[in-house]
């Protein structure tokens, strides 16, 4: 009988999400005595790395937090880089980084909805035995991801650790050519991309609802904000992206020693999810039309949907990247801003001692950088809080209430909604640059 | 070199991360469909990100991926190494510790303390070290991130149980081809002379300097080198600086550790 259940889960490094995590269930007597999502850590230490280097090679190091999130590192890196130096970036390199940006967002949302998630949905342990079941599904993944990573190699040089995007602008701008490959190689997606939706069309998600605090970039222009704006919350709050303390409040939860992050109730969410709750309405058309033939509405309160908010984000970014480009082509690219910077050695950019913020819209949810530099550019402190730090207070809120909703039902059954619950989160667990660690108790 | 008997069975290969940020097992995805002709010819029996089957058999190649940076790693890594046939160590942080090393020029417990606080000592963590400098290593693919036709190329190799030589020519032989203007006569210093190549020039093709990311080669043209930074009146510092980003791991640097 549910009533007095006995139930015991440990579910050790967590497949298909990027990074290591583990779920801890407990349940004495139908009660929920412990549910929890540990972060496995492998120390890496990057805050304390960067100190003592040039806040121009910022950029090229925390790219290595995450490969899938390398251009959102970079680009919140590049952010809090030149906040500190007082920098002003111009309208065209901000348009790049948009760009930029889009590309990072189809990338790993593509990655997630047909490798990471899919499988749980279709019911098969991982991508592999689709090979032969869903052949031309598979092909149609690996096809629409190489896809955005080309793109993005031809924009930055390298989709894993871009190249040409740094502190100050773009090294190298793309050309004629450069823009013409990318427009078509975008529109040769197009039919991958109706058939991609199809296949949204018909997947079941469990039902569960639970209202929480959805955090993410805001703005007052008519653009679904990636890159500018301001901190929002859908309980109303609005912060400077300089004040982002104020949004976060990290606290150490007794429970375990991990760092937390709470706004005006116990938790809050970040990603997808959260963008679409709070900018829906700056969604591109076509976006929107399919948000409306899924019959999925703002303010959303089931996590599983944040799969289906990737899916709209993915159309979003689609149109939204080729506009940029169709932009370029028309008006042109200005090569004369073309930069040579290194670190600095030559002084092409002024520098000065400061304190600069980032806050970055990436796939997982916003992202923070912040630096405090000397007066040669020399980072003194850093503090990156990454998406998955932010979510998983929220994930544990969830699973201890879902858990009594599905008690009822078998230990394997009940593993698995867990378990597609922290991956519908797309949880980034390796770039957890300080997420502390769990002593485990069985 | 241990061989890889081709047998009526197909290879069991499987992918194993350490301290990384997986951005070398995206390459990987990144194949796009060329990937599924590899798929045909292998078993992957074990990739943590993107399958839940789990396998308890001897393995004919893993491929590994990330630094050694605490205890439960090098356990983790030992018993892997037992239950392989062939090692193959990719991306700068399996190779020579990549920007992990960077670590290792603070002092361990300074660092844990400022990034994790007072409770530090709850987070282990060792010296940041390559895996050949604990397990033995057969294949070497370097790069952060690796160039991915050198990775077919060695899996291939690994398959066949042929050798494979790392190339061993400055990037600047690659820079050159591409017909770049040196970083160097643009007013910024490049590892490019220090560096293997492989990569095509990858970062200074795309006007950004050489990091060396791809560790050194194994006897610099050290008079090129001086002659430069002679000629170019720079900062030695500066250099060396810039080596620590990536090849911070050197010392006791013997494949299959001490
Ligand atoms: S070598 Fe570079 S790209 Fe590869 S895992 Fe390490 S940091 Fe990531
Ligand atoms: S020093 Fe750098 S830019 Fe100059 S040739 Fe060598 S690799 Fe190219
Ligand atoms: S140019 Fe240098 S830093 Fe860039 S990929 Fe090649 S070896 Fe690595």
């Amino acid at each position: 009988m549910a009533e007095n259940k006995d139930l015991d889960i440990k579910v050790e490094y967590i497949t298909r999400v990027e990074g290591h995590g583990d779920i801890v269930v407990n349940v004495k007597n139908g009660k929920v005595e412990k549910c929890e999502m540990h972060v496995v850590e492998s120390p890496r230490l990057f805050e304390g790395m960067l100190r003592g280097r040039s806040v121009f090679e910022a950029q090229h190091i925390t790219s290595r937090i995450c490969g899938i999130c390398s251009c959102g590192h970079s680009l919140a890196s590049i952010e809090a880089a030149e906040d500190a130096l007082g920098v002003t970036p111009s309208a065209q390199t901000i348009k790049l980084r948009k760009l930029l940006l889009d590309y990072e967002f189809l990338d790993s949302h593509i990655l997630h909805v047909y490798l990471l998630a899919a499988p749980d949905i279709l019911g098969v342990p991982s991508f592999v035995p689709l090979i032969k079941t869903h052949n031309a599904v598979v092909r149609r993944a690996l096809r629409m991801k190489k896809a955005c990573n080309d793109v993005c190699d031809i924009l930055v040089g390298r989709h894993v650790h871009p190249i040409s995007a740094i502190a100050g602008g773009f090294t190298k701008l793309p050309t004629p050519k450069a823009i013409d490959d990318q427009i078509s190689m975008l529109e040769a997606m197009g039919e991958d991309m109706a058939e991609t939706l199809k296949l949204a069309a018909t997947l079941k998600f469990p039902d569960f609802h639970r209202e929480t605090e959805y955090v993410a970039l805001v703005s007052d222009d008519g653009e679904y904000p990636l890159l500018t704006g301001d901190i929002g919350s859908t309980d109303g709050k609005r912060f400077k992206k300089k004040d982002y303390r104020k949004a976060t409040n990290e606290f150490v939860d007794p429970r375990s020693s991990a760092k937390f992050t709470k706004l005006s109730r116990e938790s809050y969410f970040v990603g997808a999810l959260a963008r679409f709750n709070l900018n829906y309405d700056k969604l591109h058309p076509e976006a929107k039309k399919v948000a409306v033939a899924l019959g999925f509405k703002p303010v959303c309160h089931n996590p599983y949907l944040n799969t289906v908010a990737q899916v709209i984000e993915i159309v979003h970014c689609y149109h939204h990247a080729l506009g940029i480009l169709r932009d370029l082509k028309k008006n042109g690219v200005d090569y004369s801003q073309e930069i040579v910077v290194g670190v600095n050695e030559k002084g092409a950019i002024p520098v000065r001692a400061g304190n600069g913020v980032g806050a970055v819209e990436v796939p997982r949810g916003i992202l923070f950088h912040n630096y405090e530099t000397d007066a040669k550019g020399i980072i003194k402190q850093a503090n990156c809080i990454i998406p998955t730090n932010q979510n998983i207070n929220n994930i544990e809120y969830d699973m201890t209430k879902l858990l009594p909703e599905i008690i009822t039902k078998s230990k394997a059954e009940i593993t698995l909604a867990l378990e597609m619950l922290v991956r519908a989160y797309d949880p980034c667990i390796s770039c957890s640059a300080h997420y502390l660690n769990v002593t485990f108790t069985d | 070199m241990t061989n890889v008997p081709i047998t009526a069975t197909k290879p069991k290969v499987a992918f194993f991360d350490f301290a990384c940020c997986e951005g070398c097992q995206l390459q990987v995805a990144n194949l796009g469909e060329a990937l599924l002709d590899i798929l045909g010819a292998i078993d992957v029996v074990e990739f943590r990100e993107v399958m839940s089957e789990k396998w308890d058999k001897d393995y004919d190649v893993v491929i590994i991926e990330g630094s050694i940076t605490d205890h439960h790693a090098e356990e983790r890594i030992k018993k892997i190494r037992a239950r392989s046939k062939v090692l193959i160590a990719y991306g700068a942080c399996a190779c020579i510790g990549g920007v992990n090393g960077m670590k290792n020029s603070f002092e361990l417990d300074e660092i844990r303390q400022y990034v994790y606080g007072k409770d530090f000592k709850l987070f282990d963590s060792v010296k940041t070290r390559p895996i050949h400098q604990v397990v033995k290593v057969d294949y070497f693919v370097n790069g952060c991130p690796i160039y991915p036709p050198e990775l077919v190329e060695v899996i291939k190799c690994a398959l066949r149980g042929l050798p494979y030589t790392v190339p061993d020519n400055p990037v600047c032989v690659e820079c050159k081809l591409n017909e770049n203007v040196c970083m160097y006569d643009k007013g910024v210093s490049c590892l490019g002379p220090w560096t293997k190549g492989g990569c095509n020039s990858w970062c200074t093709s795309n006007g950004n300097i050489c990091y060396g990311c791809r560790g050194e080669v194994k006897n610099p043209a050290k008079n090129a080198a001086a002659e430069v930074i002679g000629k170019y009146k720079l900062n030695a510092d500066l250099i060396k600086n810039k080596f620590d980003m990536y090849n911070k791991c050197k010392e006791g640097d013997i494949n299959g550790g001490k």
